[in-house]
């Protein structure tokens, strides 16, 4: 590193969509002052989505360029570039110290990782949405949306400090809630993104307290700052635990996990594209992207990886199970999201971070497929999500078939394919783990064997079997070749991006571990110390990569033949065991539970704050305050007779009183 | 004749006490500008028996006997305007009774 704050073009990378979200909005606005003397006027908004396909397409080759940049750097360790362009915030302190927190960017092998994922996965998405948006009438504002998203994701990915993470982990968040709620004149849309930004709210409040503790701890929001101070002595070590805990908090929260994870199955709200790159591919991710950004502070206290690892595996079993009864093509692939990103804050937990991002790059690819997928069977029937009303569409959409088939097998981790690679890793490092790990190894494998049955009960149900659809006013068609081609990008990726992740039994070596290496090593020499890390004999690696196979294709074929005749045996489980299907059917009853638990009392508070202090209290100040002038009016009125007599006899009485006050004074 | 000044004052009390009854009780507006004119001259009064009272032989107080010119002039002012406006009220209600200007609701 020649001269470390030198490289500003890494700016372009966040402002380009940033730019191409402000023409696109302007765009809009031009396309409603158009619409005002001709409501059917189209304006300029179908530039919108070339303006916002470009900008992206900017910031991927700028992120391409960053990779390579990095690629040149010897040694691995000084893989770092920084562009700090403003030192925002300096707080001078009483020993002559002072807080600062920048405004910077840091691009080293993690951000370099997730800003490819980023602007790779978000410009497919944006140039399928050119299809799937085309004739909406908030087609501009929609990109404006999506590219102010992709910079607030960037900001996230990039900034050096805590403080630019926050910014974008708001910024996102802003943008999941006007994206989900895009299409709010339908009602559930605007309250399902109510939903979100609330639920967000309390993760976002654990962020801000656990930076709060940072700063406490270290005086610093910088990111390689915190992360230099690491290994930290033992006394200090309550306080960053507790720091850990709730940032992780912030992650539950933003990356849906356990508790926090009922908003993302109602995000789907939202267009298909935007639960694509938002809610499958890249925000949900962030979690897990600030975990494995803070490792070492996660790899110092074994606890907190134990309960992350738990929490995780609770998540990944919670939506796997949730995704087997799920009837709307949308709402299986979103609890399969929540599962998979119980998986990774599983790897997290087992301190396998590299694995971590591998099975978040992995599940970016078929996830976003997946999605993108299931939004071209919604487009070519019209509409229709309920899979009991679909069948035999293999067809009918072809391409969308392949596709989604390769998707499904790379996520139910068929072997080879990618999502089999990264989900074996951290399975095996789970089994590693030994002690409590074996639980969390157990809940993984049986998740993996729901993942695999609900895949491919989906693709059943989907793609084949008879048509349950009304053929007089449905007609599927295949969707347009801008919405088909990066479906087929995202497939060969899905299918391909095991080769990021080999294990080392294959007797290559890890690409995507060695790239992370020079991130990853804090925390791995911590874990290393505290003699965490556990390694498996080659023959387990084996045993535990063909019992994930054997597991996978079994589930697999399961699930694909179970429904392949139709959806009775949806019906058999609800006759035969209501109570499960409720169960399973309502998300184990978390959303019951908080309507319980906290909407409830909230409204029942509300409405009695709205009686007492409103009602009765403000309201009563006021039209008493009101009634008593009234009343007074009344009263005096009557000395006001309009009797020239009867002032004069005020007057006397007033004369007379002052005279007695004055003369006995 | 010596009258003690005790005794002007109490008939400056009795006519000031006569004048507001008047005002008070008695509709008409001539009656009631009388008795005005009344309370002023018993102030007049009250101001002369104030000024004997002050002054020493040789050196007459005379502070009393000028309020008094003034108050003979503003009564004559308010005589004319107060004439003035009882024309333009009869003008106007063809009667002189105060009750008879009274408009407001009240």
């Amino acid at each position: 590193m020649e001269n470390p704050g030198s490289h500003g073009w890494l700016w372009w990378i966040p402002l380009l969509p940033l730019a191409g979200s402000a023409v696109a909005g302007a765009l809009h606005l031009c396309t409603l002052r158009a619409r005002k003397t001709d409501p059917a006027a189209r304006g300029p908004a179908a530039l919108a989505g070339l303006v916002a396909c470009a900008a992206l397409f900017g910031s991927l080759l700028l992120s391409l360029r960053g990779f390579q940049a990095l690629r040149e750097l010897e040694p691995e360790s000084a893989r770092t570039l920084l562009s700090t362009v403003w030192h925002w915030i300096t707080v001078p302190l009483p020993a002559g110290a002072s807080f600062q927190a920048d405004l910077g960017l840091l691009l080293d092998p993690l951000s370099s990782t997730m800003t490819l994922v980023v602007t790779g996965v978000g410009f497919l998405i944006h140039v399928y949405s050119l299809g799937y948006m085309k004739g909406d009438p908030g087609y501009a504002k929609f990109f404006a949306f999506l590219n102010l998203f992709v910079f607030a994701m960037l900001m996230l990915v990039l900034s050096s400090s805590l403080l630019g993470v926050f910014i974008g982990w708001e910024g996102v968040g802003l943008c999941s809630y006007l994206l989900i709620g895009f299409w709010y004149e339908k009602g559930w849309p605007a309250e399902a993104g109510q939903k979100a930004f609330v639920m967000n709210r309390v993760g976002d409040a654990c962020f801000l307290i656990g930076t709060f503790l940072l700063v406490q701890a270290f005086g610093t929001l910088d990111v390689p700052t915190i992360v230099a101070n690491f290994p930290v002595d033992g006394s200090r070590q309550w306080q960053l635990t507790l720091a850990g805990l709730f940032l992780f908090g912030g992650c539950c929260g933003k990356s849906a996990q356990f508790p926090l994870f009922t908003w993302l199955p109602d995000a789907m709200a939202g267009p298909t594209p935007v639960s694509a790159l938002i809610h499958a591919a890249t925000m949900v991710t962030s979690g897990i992207y600030l975990v494995a950004r803070l490792n070492p502070l996660y790899a110092s206290s074994p606890g907190l990886l134990a309960l992350i690892a738990g929490v995780g595996a609770a998540t990944a079993l919670i939506g796997g199970s949730t995704a087997l009864v799920q009837r709307d093509i949308k709402k299986v692939l979103a609890y399969s999201t929540v599962s998979q990103l119980g998986y990774m804050f599983l790897g997290l937990g087992t301190g396998a971070f590299a694995a971590a991002i591998f099975h978040l790059v992995t599940h970016a690819f078929f996830k976003a497929l997946l999605f993108l997928g299931a939004g071209s069977v919604i487009h070519g029937m019209h509409e229709e999500q309920d899979v009991h009303r679909m069948g035999g569409l293999r067809r009918h959409m072809p391409r969308t078939f392949v596709t989604f088939v390769a998707g499904a097998a790379a996520l139910s981790g068929l072997p080879l394919l990618s999502g089999f690679f990264s989900k074996d890793e951290i399975l095996a490092n789970a089994f590693a783990g030994g002690g409590l790990y074996y639980v969390f190894w157990g809940v993984g494998l049986a998740t993996a064997a729901l993942t695999a049955f609900y895949t491919w009960r989906l693709v059943s149900l989907t793609f084949f079997g008879p048509e349950r659809f009304d053929h007089h006013h449905v007609h599927p068609h295949e969707s347009p070749a801008v919405m088909t081609v990066p479906l087929m990008v995202l497939a060969l990726l899905s299918v391909a991006g095991g080769v990021l992740g080999l294990p080392p039994v294959f007797g290559v070596t890890h690409a995507l571990a060695d790239w992370l290496e020079p991130v990853i090593e804090p925390g791995r020499k911590i874990l290393e110390r505290h003699g965490h890390a556990g390694h498996l004999s080659h023959a387990a690696e084996w045993a535990l990569l063909g019992l994930g196979s054997a597991v996978a294709l079994f589930f697999a074929h399961r699930g694909y033949r179970a429904y392949a005749g139709g959806p009775e045996r949806d019906a058999a489980l609800e006759r035969g065991r209501p109570a499960l299907a409720g169960f399973l059917g309502g998300a184990w009853r978390f959303d019951a539970l908080y309507d319980a638990a906290v909407v409830r009392p909230l409204r029942l508070l509300a409405a009695a704050v709205a009686v007492v202090v409103d009602q009765f209290t403000i309201d009563g100040l006021v039209n008493g305050s009101a009634s008593a002038a009234r009343g007074a009016g009344a009263a005096l009125r009557r000395t006001a007779s309009g009797y020239v007599g009867g002032y004069a006899l005020w007057m006397g009485v007033g004369a007379l009183l002052i005279s007695v006050v004055w003369l006995w004074s | 004749m010596n009258v003690p000044s005790e005794h002007l004052f109490f008939l400056s009390s009795a006519l000031f006490a006569l004048g507001v009854l008047g005002f008070l009780v008695r509709r008409n507006v001539i009656v009631t500008l009388m008795s005005i004119e009344l309370m002023l001259n018993a102030a007049n009064l009250a101001f002369l028996a104030g000024s004997r009272l002050h002054s020493a032989p040789g050196r007459p107080d005379l502070q009393g006997p000028l309020f008094v010119i003034f108050v003979i002039t503003v009564a004559a002012v308010e005589a004319a305007v107060g004439l003035a406006l009882i024309i333009a009220l009869y003008r106007l209600k063809q009667s002189v009774e105060t009750d008879s200007a009274s408009e407001m609701k009240g």
